[in-house]
This record gives C-alpha cells, sequence and structure tokens, in this order.
C-alpha cells in the first residue's frame, strides 16, 4: 500500500537524524547512568507505541484522503450519509483505554525506581546550591565548597557509590539538567529536592540550567567530571586545604583584600568570605570561570576581573575599574590559587 | 431552498462619512462587528509576536550570535508567549465564536450585547498596556523595558527583588484585563447558546460548532479565574508587602506554579476546543458527509473539558512532587489522549467514503489532522513523567506545543478564514493565493517544528539566548531558521489575499460552499439583524433539510 511505503521512506529520512545523535555530549539517548538509562529504557517503550499508533493512523488518513477524494466535479450526487456506528467508536475508545493502562504501569515503575532510591552506606553527598548564573557545590561532611564543576566518584556496578543531590536555591528558580546522568529537577528556594546519579564511566558530563532563572540563564552551564575512585578522593583532600600561601603575589592579595572582593568570594584560609560569587580557593583547579562559559586561561581571566560584562552581560559581578597593574596583581593572586 | 428569506440591507450601501463609520465601530453591539473587531486585533497581535519569534529565531540561527542582547531575547520569548496566548489566540478565537455562534444557532445577537463590547474593549486595553511597556516599563536588574520574566512568569522572579521597575506591573495588568475580558465573553457565549437557540434547536439538535463553544467557555471560566487570583496576589506581593510568593519572606514558588497551570493547561484546551469547532465544521461540508459520531464527539469534548482541569501538574514533573503526585498527573494526562484520539478517529470517519473536495479550507483541516495526531502523540511522551525529566523545559516541549498552537490550532484557524471569510466580507477570496498559502505554511510549519524536536532530544534547554558550539545543536537550529522565512512569506500572502479578495474579490453570494448550517442562510456578509424571520430547525443541518426535502436528516437523528 503506498501510504505505508511513504511512511517508511519518511522513516528512512529520519536515519541521518539517529546517526547525528551521538554527536551531542548532552544526547539523552546515549545514557551514562543509571536514571537516565532507566529513562531511556521507558523513552524507547513510548516511542516504540507512539511510533506504531503514527504509522497505523497516518496511513489510515493518508489511505481516506487519496482515496475519497471527489473525482466527479462538483455537481455530482452526495455520497451516502453516514451518521455514526456504536461498535466502531467502542472499537477506538477500548483500543486506546488499553493503551494507556500499559503506558501508565511502566512509567509508574520507572517513577519508583528512580524517585524512591535511597542513599547506600558509601554514597557521596553534594548540596547543589542554584544562584543566579553559577552553581555552588558543597560536599557533605568535607570542608569543600566548589563552584560549576562538580567532580564525583565513578560508580562500579559492583561496588556502587552514587552520588546523592541535595538541591537548594539561593534566589529564583534553577534546574539541574546532565542529561547523560539524570533527567533534570529543579532548585528552587523555600522547597529542598533530591536528586541522585552514578555515572558508570569516567570524563566529563556536561549540561547546563534549564530553568529561565534570568538575564544570563543561558551561561550558567554544568560540567560534571567522573573521576576515579582513587582519583576523586584525591581532589577530596587537594580541595579541602585551605589556600597557597605565596609571597610573590602578596601585592596582589593585598588588593584583592583591599577591595570589594571579599564581599563576594570566600578564599579559605585568608580574610575573603564573601558569599555571594564563587568560592576562589582552588580557583586554579578548575577548567573554567564563568559557569562553564569561559576557558580558565591567564588571558581570561584577567578579561573577566576587569569586567565580567563583556563575558555575560547581566552576570552579577560588576566591573570594579581596576587600573591595569591592579589588575594584573590580582591575576597573579588568583593563578596562585591551585 | 426558499423557504429561509434571504434579506439584504440596502442602508448599509450608502455611503457614510469615515468619522461617522469609525464612530459607528467603536461604539458597535453587533456581535459579527465585534467579532471582525477581535479578529482585526488578534491578527495585528499575532504579526507582532511573528515579528519577535523571528527576531529569537535569527539570534538562534548560529552558536554564539550577538543579533540581540540577552535582555532583549529574553524579552522577546516573554513577549511572544504572552502575546500569542493572550492577545492572539484568544481574541481570534472568541472573535469567530462571537461571530458564528448566534448565527449558527438562529439568534438575532448575543444575550448581552454591552457585556459583549465591554469584554472586547476590555481585552484590547489589556493587549494596549503589555505593549506600552515597551516605553514605560523598566526591566530585571540592569535589563530595559519589555517584561523579561517568561510568558509563565515564576515566582520569585517576579518579585519586587529580582524585577525592578514595572515591566512585569504592565504585564500583570495586561493578563488581568485580558483575563476579565475574556471571561465575560465566556459567560455571554454560554448564556446565548443556553436560551438563544432558535425554535427547534434542542441541544441535541445543535451543530458542534456551538457545542464545543459551549465547552470550551466553561473551561475558560474556571481555569480563568485561579490565574486573575493569582495575578492579584502578585500585585499584592509587590506592592502591599504580601508574601504569597516571596521566597525571602517564607512565600512559595511552587504554589504560584500551581495557580499559573491549572489556568495554563486547561487553556490549551481552550484554545484546541474551538480549533476542533472549526474542522467538526469543515471536515464535514468538504467531504460532503455528516459528522460521524456526533453524540460521541460531544461527549468526547465534555471528557476533555473535564479532565482538562486535572492535568496541570505535567508542566511540573520536574519541581520534585512526590512519587504519588505524579503518578496522578501522568494517568490524568494519558487519559486525555483518549477522547481526542477519539475525535481524530471521528474526522476520519467522516472522510471515509465520502467526497473529498481539496479546497484551501479543507486542505488546512487536513493538515490539521496529520499534525495533530503528531503533537498527541508527542504529548503522550511527555506525559510519561521520567521521560519528561529528560524532555521538560527543553526544545522538544517547544516543539510539541508549537505542533499543538499552530500545527494544530492556527492550522484550523487559517481553514477557518478562508471558510468564512465569503460569509463575513460577502467575497469569495483568491483559491490559487490561498493554496499557495498552505504549501508555503506547510513547508515552513515541518522546517521549523519539526527539525525543532531534535536539539532538544540532544539537551538544548529552552529559553536561552545563545548556546555553546560543539553540542550538535548548530545544524537544526540553522534549519528551524530558515522555515520560518517560509511562514512569514506564507503569512504575507494570506493577509494580502484577505485584503485584496475584500475589495476585488467575486461576489460570494449566500452559500458559496453548499453548506449545512444556518449561518449560510442568510445573506453574506449577514444584516445587522441576522434574519429576516428567526429559522426553525427539525435536524442539526437545516439547510441538507431544505435541500433534500427526499432524504432530510430528521428522518435519522
Amino acid at each position: 500500500m503506498s501510504a505505508i511505503s511513504e511512511t517508511v521512506l519518511i522513516l528512512f529520512a529520519a536515519r541521518p537524524i539517529l546517526a547525528a545523535v551521538p554527536l551531542s555530549p548532552t544526547n539523552i539517548f546515549a545514557p551514562a547512568s543509571t536514571p537516565a538509562q532507566t529513562i531511556q529504557g521507558l523513552s524507547l517503550l513510548v516511542l516504540a507505541v507512539t511510533g506504531a499508533i503514527f504509522l497505523t493512523v497516518f496511513s489510515l488518513i493518508f489511505y481516506a484522503v487519496v482515496k475519497f477524494r471527489d473525482r466527479s466535479g462538483r455537481n455530482s450526487v452526495e455520497p451516502a450519509q453516514i451518521y455514526g456506528s456504536t461498535q466502531i467508536e467502542l472499537a477506538w475508545t477500548v483500543i486506546p483505554v488499553l493503551i494507556v493502562v500499559v503506558l501508565f504501569l511502566a512509567t509508574v515503575r520507572v517513577i519508583a525506581k528512580v524517585q524512591n532510591a535511597q542513599p547506600p552506606a558509601g554514597a557521596v553527598k553534594v548540596t547543589v546550591i542554584g544562584h543566579q548564573y553559577w552553581w555552588e557545590y558543597r560536599y557533605e561532611n568535607s570542608k569543600v565548597v566548589t563552584a560549576n564543576e562538580l567532580h564525583v566518584p565513578v560508580s562500579d556496578p559492583a561496588h556502587p557509590a552514587p552520588t546523592f543531590l541535595t538541591l537548594l536555591s539561593a534566589d529564583t528558580d534553577h534546574s539541574f539538567w546532565v542529561p547523560r546522568l539524570a533527567g533534570k529537577t529543579d532548585l528552587i528556594p523555600n522547597h529542598p529536592n533530591s536528586s541522585w546519579i552514578d555515572p558508570q564511566e569516567t570524563g566529563l558530563f556536561l549540561g547546563q540550567c534549564s530553568q529561565y532563572c534570568g538575564v544570563q540563564h543561558a551561561k550558567m552551564l554544568l560540567r560534571v567530571y567522573v573521576d576515579t575512585r582513587a582519583n576523586f578522593d584525591r581532589w577530596l583532600t587537594e580541595q579541602s586545604a585551605p589556600a597557597v600561601e605565596s609571597d610573590a603575589v602578596a601585592e596582589g592579595r593585598r588588593e584583592f583584600e583591599a577591595t570589594s572582593c571579599v564581599n563576594c568570594h570566600t578564599i579559605r584560609g585568608t580574610a575573603a568570605n564573601g558569599k555571594f560569587g564563587p568560592d576562589l580557593t582552588h580557583l586554579m583547579s578548575r577548567d573554567t570561570i564563568a559557569a562553564g562559559s569561559v576557558t580558565n586561561t591567564p588571558r581570561n581571566l584577567r578579561r573577566w576581573i576587569d569586567n565580567p560584562q563583556t563575558f555575560k552581560p547581566g552576570c552579577l559581578m560588576p566591573a570594579m575599574g581596576l587600573s591595569a597593574s591592579q589588575l594584573d596583581a590580582i591575576t597573579a593572586y588568583m593563578e596562585s590559587l591551585r | 431552498m426558499s423557504a429561509i428569506p434571504l434579506t439584504y440591507d440596502h442602508t448599509a450601501s450608502e455611503r457614510k462619512p469615515l468619522v461617522e463609520v469609525l464612530h459607528e465601530w467603536v461604539t458597535t453591539v453587533d456581535h459579527k462587528r465585534l467579532g471582525i473587531l477581535y479578529i482585526l486585533y488578534a491578527l495585528t497581535f499575532l504579526v507582532f509576536g511573528g515579528i519577535e519569534a523571528t527576531i529569537m529565531r535569527i539570534q538562534l540561527i548560529r552558536p554564539h550570535n550577538d543579533f540581540v542582547s540577552p535582555e532583549v531575547f529574553n524579552r522577546m520569548f516573554t513577549m511572544h508567549g504572552t502575546t500569542m496566548i493572550f492577545f492572539a489566540a484568544m481574541p481570534v478565537l472568541f472573535g469567530f465564536a462571537n461571530y458564528l455562534v448566534p448565527l449558527m444557532i438562529g439568534a438575532r445577537d448575543m444575550a448581552f450585547p454591552r457585556l459583549n463590547a465591554f469584554s472586547f474593549w476590555l481585552s484590547a486595553f489589556g493587549g494596549f498596556l503589555l505593549y506600552f511597556s515597551f516605553l514605560g516599563g523598566n526591566g530585571l536588574y540592569g535589563a530595559g523595558n519589555a517584561p523579561d520574566v517568561g510568558w509563565f512568569a515564576y515566582a520569585p522572579l517576579t518579585s519586587q527583588t529580582f524585577s525592578l521597575g514595572h515591566s512585569t506591573d504592565f504585564w500583570t495588568l495586561a493578563v488581568l484585563l485580558s483575563g476579565i475580558g475574556s471571561v465575560g465573553t465566556s459567560i455571554n457565549l454560554i448564556a446565548t447558546i443556553a436560551s438563544m437557540r432558535c425554535p427547534g434547536m434542542t441541544l441535541g439538535k445543535m451543530p458542534l460548532f456551538p457545542w464545543l463553544i459551549l465547552v470550551m467557555s466553561g473551561v475558560a471560566i474556571l481555569c480563568i479565574s485561579p490565574l486573575t487570583a493569582a495575578q492579584v496576589m502578585l500585585l499584592f506581593d509587590r506592592y502591599l508587602g504580601s508574601h504569597f510568593f516571596d521566597t525571602q519572606a517564607g512565600g512559595s514558588a511552587v504554589i504560584w506554579m500551581h495557580f499559573f497551570w491549572i489556568f495554563g493547561h486547561p487553556e490549551v484546551y481552550v484554545l484546541a476546543i474551538p480549533a476542533f469547532a472549526f474542522a467538526s465544521e469543515i471536515i464535514p461540508v468538504f467531504s460532503r458527509k455528516a459528522i460521524f459520531g456526533y453524540p460521541v464527539m460531544v461527549a468526547a469534548t465534555i471528557a476533555i473539558g473535564f479532565i482538562s482541569m486535572s492535568v496541570w501538574a505535567h508542566h511540573m514533573f520536574t519541581v520534585g512532587m512526590t512519587a504519588a503526585g505524579n503518578i496522578f498527573f501522568v494517568v490524568s494526562t494519558m487519559a486525555i489522549a483518549v477522547p481526542t484520539g477519539i475525535k481524530i478517529f471521528n474526522w476520519l470517519a467522516t472522510m471515509w467514503g465520502g467526497k473529498i473536495q481539496f479546497r484551501t479550507p479543507m486542505l488546512f483541516c487536513i493538515g490539521f489532522l496529520f499534525q495533530f495526531l503528531i503533537a498527541g502523540l508527542t504529548g503522550v511522551m511527555l506525559a510519561a513523567a521520567p521521560f519528561d525529566w529528560q524532555l521538560s523545559n527543553s526544545y522538544f516541549v517547544v516543539a510539541h506545543f508549537h505542533y499543538v498552537i499552530v500545527g494544530g490550532i492556527l492550522f484550523t484557524l487559517f481553514g477557518a478564514f478562508y471558510y468564512w471569510f465569503p460569509k463575513m466580507s460577502g467575497r469569495m477570496y483568491n483559491e490559487s493565493l490561498g493554496k499557495l498559502h498552505f504549501w508555503l505554511f506547510l513547508i515552513g510549519f515541518h522546517l521549523t517544528f519539526d527539525f525543532m524536536h531534535v536539539p532538544g532530544l540532544l539537551g538544548m534547554p529552552r529559553r536561552i539566548y545563545t548556546y555553546e558550539p560543539g553540542r550538535g545543536w548548530d545544524v537544526w537550529n540553522l534549519i528551524v531558521t530558515i522555515g520560518v522565512a517560509f511562514q512569514a512569506a506564507a503569512t504575507i500572502i494570506f493577509l494580502a489575499n484577505l485584503l485584496w479578495s475584500r475589495w476585488r474579490g467575486a461576489e460570494a453570494g449566500s452559500d458559496p460552499w453548499d453548506a449545512w448550517t444556518l449561518e449560510w442562510s442568510t445573506a453574506s456578509p449577514p444584516p445587522a439583524y441576522n434574519f429576516a424571520t428567526l429559522p426553525e430547525v427539525k435536524s442539526r443541518r437545516p439547510l441538507w433539510d431544505l435541500k433534500h426535502p427526499e432524504d432530510p436528516d430528521w428522518h435519522y437523528e
């Protein structure tokens, strides 16, 4: 039947789309963690069922449109008037009801599996706090506070080490979405949420804020680094140490502490203990600045300190109007924070 | 055919001074003139909303584009959404309902003509207020003028802390006014349908169009009230020191979401049910068959109306509801697919065995059938809460609801324009231009909204003014933007066709489609009093009975 061959053709036309899919680092169909995998399983079932319905109904409509077109000109006799049929109506009521029941039951299983998971003894616990245009991470039972780049251990299915996230917001609504690890969960002020991931391969997983949170919602990117257990433990130890002290950058430190930088930023072990901006204690251990949107190079860092609005217009860090020598000194100080 | 006399209003053809004509339009309480005012007003805002969409699509044509600033982009999506829902879709549907319901039920006007005019001007004032914000407003910190909090304006972004100045107030007041206008018109439609049907027209003999408008009006009253309440609470928060949604003082952002979406989801059906109503009139006429399963169509519409009131929190699967809460909204949302599916099957059965004439209105309705099928199926995907945890707030959702609103509602609306244009203007539109409009718009629609699903599956969230390269989103966004050019060209052809045909089109006559409902029994355009003598009907298709006295419908109904 021509209708079916037509739809098959359309499906073949869609194949390049599917082929392009693995090219994206944020593809929901390339899961690497249990919640994302479980969701993918359900998604494929739903896609198969809706795909079958689509093919059937599409073919029927297509057939009707082709078959019953008026070939006889305008002054022909009217076709037979049919007002309805109880049997047919019943059939196309009951069948969809059965399909809905199947999909509903499959959905309930997945909701229960993902939402009711309890953290096992070895779970890593991190509090994620959404701020206007950046992410704060606080590791439980540790001094570690960092920003924008989340580090978690790989979770070997034989020895699961999932990471459980408590999601809070300091200001407006945000949403934590790393598509290859889990579905998204919102961060809402006064409404603590939770989520969990157990990535089964090491590497960098990308995502970004997916609830509109203000001017720079677009540049509130997420980077999740999945490390081997040993590397993760080493990272955690390094991060819990106070800031490195170095006389070579004493000038920059003095400038930093003398300007209003300290009102917003914390550098542990120094007088800087502001809470509004990212913790800078180990700034240079991060690959990016500006919530993942700018690579952390000395040149970018200097330009950022000079005027953050050139990278992220509307972000809350103002241009401080620093002189060139102040900029050099503060940039040098920042570069010492390893 | 001669049983219902046509009466031409000869005085109408005398030329009057422009001032007098304008004065008549501004002070009119005639349902037909108010309907046309609603429609013209909505078309104006449709163009505004379209320009805003085009600006967004140009900005997103490639990663790290800087066609507009983030502030402007955020204003554009807020204004686009608010404009299209409240000031394009709602008024255009109310316009058609206003124009057609009294004609179809054989009445001389709406039940409350003055309330009708009041509601229209209230809604119109809301739209003017919204756009006045470009001059009088002031946005988020460091931002400009028009509202920039998104069309669902989640708390606490709307609080004084995050939204300085008055842009949010303009948004709130505009939505508040348009909501009161919509409730007024809904009450009016219900009263009209309940009490002004012509002799013989029992509810069971009423055409589907007024039936569906009746259900839509009921849903509108129920769902707009919470929205209006929420807007008042938001104004209290912003100016009288209350803390309903002020999270910094212990208020709840989630409560706003509930208030908004218990409006927001039924609203989809407030828009979709009139679209179903257009399809239920146009498809039978151009298939030359009675609608299949009339009682089931009515029952399915009522079921949709009821179920639509219980599905709102499927917009909130990611806000951290309990598993039980999520499960409830999964089942209610999936359940609504059943009556919606029944409707599609009944339209299909109406075409089955008919003699389908591919005039422009029918082309748009056939496009609607295919596209609404796809929109419904992506809706089922989103109803599966865990799938929604991935898809929510992604471009997949944006593609889905544009499939509903553009592919479903706007397509039938274009069909309705072409179908009733001869009745409203007395002139035929240009069929070739109409078909060109259909094919261009179809191509543009599919380029834009088919391919828009893909970046969503690849992790692209909505409402971002720019995106990173290397995410595999670039090519899809380029195709999506190219589609906009086709849609814009098609819309210009549509408007040109209407304008040209209004003055230069061929005389339409009273019944150009050989149709069956009462509006086709009077002159085109109808005189102010609609019918010289009130008609009397014996079946759902009174004109069929007239044209086929040997085989009238009332033998079977």
